[in-house]
């Protein structure tokens, strides 16, 4: 064992930090080795030195009381910010709980949103209502012939609405009219079935995909709307919902 | 785990260190008021950090918060301090310098001593302390100082050799006046 490793290895000796094997191989280095013993002899006066224990700093009086006391509010405190969570956790649990059904539904059930389709149906069935109280009121211009209709259309209105007469099939188109909804202007056709008045109402689509037909009843009518073809359609009339079914699938066929 | 209880078993694992713990703060801060401040401090967070704590070795889990605390504050009220970086080479201490004096050491009194562990780099300081008047193995200073064991077994033979130097230094200053 050369002289430096057991210069390191004395400290590990004097700890009582080496295995059997090494510390016997320092032992008989330090026999052999007058500076290593003098070092070893150095090491264990200092270890001595230590030991009268007038260097260890024990904790003065008070510091005990004071670490006690303030581990004391530490443990208060945390325990008040825990039963402030609890105590809310369980009205943030239902309001989370609530959010979530009324998401969920709202993706479930379109028809149920109360969105911009809710206003504009009450919006159509005011303005189907108004059309009927006067006679003067229901068409704008009085034709049967598609013919006549659509070409009236022209530059009253930003589109080319799909016109189209129904008579062979029960539907006779009586005439078209001008109407302001949906914050637009937009083409409405009568038609009629019997005694019965429908108006189709059609403007442009704000998104191009089709969707089908969407159902509702508002103060006893039938109101159907689909979008098809770029174009969206509100159908409405006091007709019951399979016959307005009916029309609605002639509309959407003869595109 | 709730307050009380939380408390009561933190108390009778972590608080029967409370000397050890003083002592380290003690010397790796060399003032009464700044120690009892870092274990005050070192305690709380010892306590937050409780459930952590899976009654392995309370003592050397304990001083490694102490330790650790220590060095924060000495960062924000004392930076002086840490603003000398240990240089190894610098601090080669050549042990033929060392070979006769052990009968100088020998007359080294307490006082003596304890101006030199003062005086040593904090560094050394902390391992020396860790192992002489802590009294604790290798492994728990390297758990302790965050340090490989080698490193804790090479800075501790440094640190005695450091501090040979210094009190043969002073005893030979004693003597010649």
């Amino acid at each position: 064992m050369s002289c430096q490793t057991a210069q390191e290895l004395i400290h590990a000796y004097v700890d009582g930090e080496l295995d059997l094997a090494r510390s016997l191989e320092v032992e008989q280095h330090m026999q052999e080795c007058q500076a290593c013993a003098i070092a070893y002899r150095n090491e264990t006066a200092l270890r001595s030195a230590f030991k009268d224990g007038s260097l260890y700093h024990s904790a003065p009086a008070g510091l005990e009381k004071r670490v006690r006391s303030s581990l004391r509010r530490e443990a208060k405190s945390e325990v008040g910010r825990r039963s402030f969570a609890w105590r809310w956790l369980p009205i943030g649990a239902a309001l989370g709980l609530v959010l979530l059904m009324a998401f969920v539904i709202w993706r479930a059930a379109p028809g149920l949103r109360p969105s911009g389709d809710e206003l504009l149906a009450h919006e159509i069935v005011s303005n189907h209502v108004r059309s009927l109280q006067l006679e003067s009121h229901r068409t704008d211009v009085i034709s049967s012939d598609q013919h006549t209709v659509k070409p009236w259309f022209d530059g009253k209105l930003d589109f080319a609405p799909p016109v189209k007469d129904y008579s062979s099939q029960g539907f006779p188109l009586t005439g078209g009219r001008l109407e302001y909804l949906n914050n637009r202007a937009v083409a409405a056709l009568i038609y009629q079935r019997q005694k019965h008045y429908i108006n189709l109402y059609i403007w442009p689509a704000e998104q191009r995909n089709a969707t089908s037909e969407l159902a509702t009843k508002r103060q006893g009518y039938n109101l159907l709307h689909w979008t098809n073809s770029g174009m969206t359609y509100w159908a409405i009339s006091d007709l019951n919902g399979v016959e307005l079914h009916e029309f609605a699938r002639l509309v959407q066929e003869a595109q | 785990m709730e307050g009380q209880s939380k408390l009561a078993s933190f108390e009778t694992a972590v608080l029967p260190h409370l000397d050890a713990a003083y002592n380290l703060a003690r010397w790796l801060t060399r003032n009464d008021a700044d120690a009892q401040d870092v274990v005050q401090e070192a305690y709380l967070r010892a306590f937050r950090f409780f459930g952590g704590f899976h009654g392995e070795d309370g003592r050397a889990w304990l001083l490694g918060i102490v330790r650790n605390t220590s060095y924060t504050w000495m960062q924000q009220n004392r930076s002086a301090q840490l603003n000398t970086p240990l240089d190894d080479e610098l601090h080669e201490v050549k042990s033929d310098d060392l070979n006769p004096e052990a009968l100088l050491l020998q007359k080294a009194d307490a006082q003596m001593l304890r101006q030199a562990v003062e005086d040593l780099p904090l560094e050394f300081r902390e391992v020396l302390v860790l192992r002489e008047l802590n009294e604790m193995s290798y492994k728990q200073i390297a758990v302790v100082a965050d340090l490989p064991l080698g490193t804790v077994m090479s800075r501790l033979a440094r640190a005695r050799k450091r501090l040979q130097q210094i009190l043969v230094r002073h005893t030979q200053t004693e003597v010649l006046t």
